[in-house]
């Protein structure tokens, strides 16, 4: 299996609603708490595994804005994993998640740096990195609902734009909205294999518009025109 | 590998379903506990609201439940302190429930009016009116003057629904969506649900709004719009629509008064009223006998055009025919509009030509029978599907009331109001125009108000004034100054009653409101107000209680401190009585359970707010012998009844538990929402679903569940006849009271125009605009919007200092540095702020993040926090009152119709601060800790167990990983 995340940036409005919930189901969660400093005071800084990042694209008044909530990618290659000297990052093999072992590590940050999506916070409290775990704690959770055995930031979307799924399965939700959608990877040219992908905004043709009468008739023109209509149909 | 067995041991967990209250949308939550700690809050997927979802704010519970600036104790300020300096002493329960009650009981024996009741964002507001009903006295509102009331006025009084909580977009069959002056929520999940299905169903999205964040990010047509021009780009639209023919001729006809025939004889008394039969119906011109007759005589076939001489002789008009007259002119051509909206011509006029494309080459039929109120049958339901929403934006100016008129007139002609694809009623409404509640007008020692102290005026009778004309009310609503003020006017409340006028208050009394901050317009100056003495040394305003979960800026301010408790605490009602929750084809209502115990010594304000009321001895409270009727709150709401059968709560109603809407009341009500998810939905019948304005087996059944008091019609109002009758009192040539002040004349003859008008805010009109010359408005980001969570550990972490946003162009041809300080000045001062550069806002626009400025020492803030040394609030720029005018102080910045506080209009000019100066300005004393406060934590680490680590094998460390 090769799970991951598709995020649909045509829909995500940037409510910051899927970071808070992954904020609180990990810090109760297998890499638990992910502690907050200054919580209540200047700088307050907390380690997330999602951060949701704004651009302006282009000049007013033809700007745009895109919302791009940024996670671990569980790359196929991933650096993190690679330079870390005590071996508490790690690949599962069988699906393709990126963990720490919180026993092994020991903070050292490599791995952060390593990282090109700045998907790897330490916890100054524990000394230890944290990432996003995909909520291995609820999709292998059999105590849980089957409806909610979803990452926490799937499940809580309001506006739908984030999916989980196995990318290796062609029929799976996600490999059916990258075929769709022109699904991408994110800075694919550094060749991690990122595993995660974004739908990009979709694009519209020009609307129609009603027929418009070129004629101007002036305002006594069109009540003459309007009477004449309700007396032939009266 | 293989995982642990259990990553949490479910056996130490329960989980409890209530309502969410993190703002004000309320929606469904599963609560998981696990040995009395908060493991997780989510989305209900079975809830009408949200349907499982949660935005950031209801993820962010656990840290409101474990805010260190929860209020712990009841308190008062020590006996001779200055009020505002913070020095409070805890008292008991007791003795805070029997100061208050002995200082109410007295001014309940001779004035009750002498108490002001005002409630914030609290969603109990049929709770909070009724006691204030019961004081007796007419000064209750709660915050709905400075949030939307032209929205609702505007609504209530045009097409029987209003936007946000009396109607939502048809997400699943809209084509096409206007969403104008939506800042980031109103309503914070639903939007964000309905805005995808829009676009995953193709539909186009077009966003009016001089800022591009939010929910305008993911717009297919951003449209930046100046800001207080909204209605004349919509009058521009009927412009086009009328000029090309496109407008759903039927709708309009069979239900609208568009057919209906208005009196036209300027300056005589009667103009502009609508022709009616001694029986005082309404009157068309028939085309079938060629002849006035009524116009709910179908069968004449009303003509829709026309003018014609009524039997005594005066001239006569159909109220299309007005609107002809009037939108055709020049005036409202997009070429004449285009200029100050900021919107070109070409645009205007190609939104409007799109919207009338989807509405009548796009039409949708839903195939369901129905019967309309003339008893003509139809086949299906024919769709018009392009839905608007509309929120703060547009309810915030001035001129939000006719502008939101305006909007409604659109929706109108397009036949997209409560058609398939369009916007929909949400139960209990559509009601008539507007809801058959007048405010109660009277009040006396010892008595009931006779009607809640808010409604609806159909006529100058119907406004609350003393026998020299003058404001009865200590906010002047429903006086000359604010004749619709459906929702008070909250914002006057502390001016008025500091300044004596109308008259002096000796208790004044707050709920979740923070009128000493953010809440109030002019706040440095609120805070002076809060404070001076008269010259016999007592307070201006004697007696100031706050009601409140959290330590606010207002709590400072204080002379008796009341704790609330927090919404996971709680038992509540959000009912239909009330602000329902409903959806458009289900009524819906729901309660609030206790998912925690209280930590500290609080109460729900709504058992105290009974326990005092039982104590003074309302009526409705006790019984003749003077002896409790309830056994607190949840007993209370379980036995009262409004009307025979008819409570709070909907649901598990009867003897059986299994009537809905009406029924006797049910002992085991609250164990059955609780089992339910505590929410009670009852859909409508397919055939009940739209057309409800003149649907006559929905009318019918709406009248026998109690929502509306009659199955008549509900005729949409273009032409609103109960605006003439103000106008004409402005005019002199009403028959009933009338104004004596030129200036309230003038007022009246200029806004209450019964066709939708547009006109400058009342700011710009007296200021000089190039001096002043840009627009500065503000918005919630949607992970705090209406909300108190700026102190909350997770959101702030996002955001805790706001800046002030320009366009980058602009900014940079005036020299202004990005990030660099700058002074903004109106007419009423000036603040210094850090300046952000952006491209998605209009070149005349400045905006900023509100209430993210806290006063240093608030909200359990450290002292030093961002909130109060870089943030700041634009409300001190904000005058309550109107500036430099003829007649000095004398109204409130307030939109003239409805008295909605007018914070959207106000000016200012911006130059760069010097290079020494840094930080915002002006900067306000550190509050004082409250007693008992808890110390506040250098770092949280919460967590309700272990984690369970996710081992790596030593041989997958040796292989490296590989295999």
């Amino acid at each position: 299996m090769k799970l991951g995340l598709v995020i649909d940036l045509d829909v995500c409005v940037g409510c910051h609603g899927c970071a808070v919930s992954c904020k609180q189901w990990n810090t109760s969660g297998t890499t638990g708490p992910l502690t907050d400093m200054n919580p209540y005071g200047p700088d307050p800084e907390g380690v997330w595994f999602n951060r949701i990042r704004s651009y302006e694209v282009g000049n007013y008044p033809e700007n745009k804005t895109v919302n791009f909530p940024m996670s671990c990618m569980h790359c196929e290659d991933a650096a993190c994993v690679d330079v870390c000297p005590t071996g508490a990052s790690y690949k599962r093999k069988e699906d393709g998640i990126v963990l720490i072992d919180q026993e092994k590590c020991m903070g050292c940050n490599y791995c952060s740096w390593a990282c090109p999506y700045g998907a790897r916070e330490l916890d100054r409290s524990s000394g230890t990195m944290k990432k996003c775990t995909l909520c291995v704690d609820r999709i292998y959770d059999d105590g849980l609902p089957e409806s909610e055995r979803l990452p926490s930031c799937v499940m809580t979307c309001p506006s739908n734009a984030r999916h989980f799924g196995d990318f290796d399965d062609e029929e799976s939700n996600v490999s059916q909205l990258v075929k769709e959608r022109g699904g991408y990877q994110l800075m694919p040219e550094l060749g991690y294999a990122p595993t995660n992908r974004y739908l990009p905004p979709r694009t519209r043709e020009a609307s129609p518009v009603a027929e418009k009468i070129e004629v101007s008739t002036g305002l006594l023109g069109k009540l003459s025109g309007w009477m004449a209509k309700q007396e032939k149909e009266s | 590998m293989k995982n642990p067995a259990a990553f949490e041991d479910h056996s130490r967990q329960t989980q409890k379903t209530t309502t969410c209250y993190m703002c004000a949308c309320r929606c469904g939550i599963k609560v998981t506990l696990e040995e009395g700690e908060i493991r997780y809050i989510q989305g209900n997927p079975d809830h009408p609201v949200n349907k499982g979802v949660l935005c950031a704010k209801g993820n962010a519970g656990i840290m409101k439940q474990l805010s260190p600036a929860k209020l712990q104790q009841p308190m008062r300020r020590k006996v001779g302190t200055e009020r505002g300096s913070g020095e409070f002493e805890p008292i008991s329960w007791e003795e805070a429930i029997t100061t208050l009650t002995d200082r109410l009981r007295k001014i309940r024996d001779t004035d009750p009016n002498k108490l002001a009741y005002f409630t914030g964002r609290d969603q109990m507001q049929a709770l909070t009116g009724f006691w204030a009903q019961q004081f007796g006295t007419l000064n209750w509102a709660a915050h709905g003057g400075f949030c939307s009331v032209n929205m609702a006025a505007a609504g209530l009084y045009t097409t029987g629904h209003a936007f946000w909580e009396f109607g939502d977009p048809d997400w699943d069959h809209a084509k096409y969506f206007m969403m104008w002056g939506v800042a980031e929520d109103h309503a914070s999940n639903p939007i964000k649900i309905g805005l995808e299905k829009l676009k995953r169903r193709g539909a186009k999205f077009v966003a009016v709004n001089p800022v591009r964040t939010g929910y305008q990010a993911i717009a297919d047509e951003w449209v930046p719009i100046r800001p207080g021009t909204d209605g004349l780009m919509a009058l521009a639209m009927v412009h086009v629509l009328l000029k090309n023919d496109q407008f759903d001729w039927e709708f309009v006809l069979r239900y609208t008064n568009a057919a209906q025939l208005v009196v036209c004889t300027p300056s005589k008394a009667g103009d502009g009223l609508l022709l009616r039969d001694e029986e005082q119906e309404p009157l068309a011109w028939s085309q079938r006998d060629n002849t006035f007759a009524r116009w709910a005589d179908v069968e004449c076939k009303p003509a829709l055009f026309g003018d014609y001489t009524a039997a005594d002789g005066r001239p006569v008009k159909t109220v299309m025919t007005l609107m002809a007259e009037r939108y055709l002119s020049e005036e409202y051509a997009p070429e004449a509009v285009a200029e100050r909206c900021g919107i070109s011509a070409e645009t205007i006029e190609r939104l409007a030509l799109e919207m009338a494309h989807v509405a009548f080459q796009e039409s949708i039929t839903i195939d369901t029978p129905w019967v309309d109120w003339a008893g003509r049958k139809h086949d299906q339901f024919i769709g018009r599907p392009v839905a608007m929403h509309a929120m703060r934006g547009i309810s915030a100016h001035s001129n939000g009331f006719q502008t939101a008129r305006a909007l409604h007139m659109l929706q109108i002609l397009l036949g997209a109001v409560d058609s398939p694809g369009s916007h929909l009623a949400k139960p209990p409404f559509p009601r008539h125009l507007p809801p058959p509640v007048r405010p109660a007008q009277v009040s006396a020692p010892n008595t009931p108000l006779k009607s809640p102290p808010l409604g609806f005026p159909v006529q100058p009778e119907d406004l609350v004034l003393d026998e020299n004309g003058g404001p009865k009310r200590i906010d002047k609503a429903y006086s000359w100054d604010a004749p619709l003020a459906n929702h008070g006017l909250m914002h006057m409340v502390v001016t008025n009653a500091f300044r004596g006028d109308p008259y002096t208050i000796d208790t004044l009394m707050f709920f979740m409101a923070n009128m000493a901050w953010n809440s109030s317009m002019n706040t440095a100056e609120v805070q002076r107000m809060l404070t001076t003495r008269n010259t016999d040394g007592k307070y201006k305003i004697p007696f100031i209680v706050t009601v409140d979960a959290f330590d606010s800026e207002m709590v400072h301010y204080s002379d008796l401190v009341l704790p609330d408790t927090t919404y996971l605490e709680r038992f509540d009602t959000i009912s239909g009585l009330d602000r329902p929750i409903s959806e458009p084809h289900a009524f819906c209502d729901a309660i609030r359970q206790p998912i925690v115990e209280p930590d500290r010594d609080v109460r729900p304000w709504q058992e105290v707010m009974l326990d005092v009321g039982t104590r003074l001895g309302f009526p409705a409270l006790v019984d003749d012998e003077g002896k409790p009727k309830y056994k607190g709150y949840k007993d209370f709401i379980t036995n009262w009844e409004k009307a025979p059968g008819i409570g709070f709560l909907a649901g598990w109603r009867g003897e059986n538990q299994d009537q809905s809407l009406v029924g006797a009341p049910n002992e085991e009500q609250w164990d059955r929402y609780a089992e339910n998810g505590c929410f009670h939905q009852v859909d409508l019948k397919p055939e009940h679903r739209y057309y409800r304005f003149a649907n006559k087996d929905y009318l019918e059944w709406s009248k026998s569940v109690g929502f509306n008091g009659h199955s008549g019609p509900i005729v949409m109002d273009l032409y609103s006849e109960i605006l003439q009758k103000f106008r004409l009192a402005g005019q002199g040539l009403y028959d009933g009271p009338c104004p004596e002040r030129e200036d309230d004349k003038q007022r009246l003859t200029d806004y209450f125009d019964p066709l939708p008008m547009w006109y400058a805010p009342l700011e710009e009109q007296r200021i000089d605009t190039e001096e002043y010359p840009f627009h500065a408005v503000n918005q919630r980001p949607m992970y705090m919007y209406h909300s108190w969570d700026s102190q909350n550990a997770w959101l702030r972490q996002i955001n805790h200092q706001n800046m002030l946003f320009m366009n980058r162009q602009r900014g940079e041809s005036l020299g202004l540095k990005d990030e660099g300080w700058v002074w903004v000045e109106s007419h009423n001062g000036k603040i210094r702020v850090q300046l952000k550069l952006m491209e998605g806002v209009q070149s005349d626009t400045v905006w900023t993040w509100n209430a993210i400025g806290k006063q240093s020492g608030a909200w359990g803030l450290d002292a030093k926090a961002p909130e109060s040394q870089k943030g700041f609030l634009m409300n001190h720029l904000i005058r309550e009152l109107l500036p430099n005018g003829v007649d000095g102080d004398r109204y409130t910045n307030s939109d003239p119709v409805t008295g909605q506080a007018a914070w959207y209009d106000l000016r200012v000019k911006i130059t760069a601060a010097a290079e020494n100066e840094e930080g915002s300005w002006p900067s306000f004393d550190t509050l004082q800790a409250l007693p008992g406060a808890p110390e506040i934590p250098e770092s949280v680490a919460h967590h309700s167990h272990s984690a369970v680590n996710l081992e790596r094998p030593l041989s997958d460390v040796l292989k490296r990983g590989k295999d």
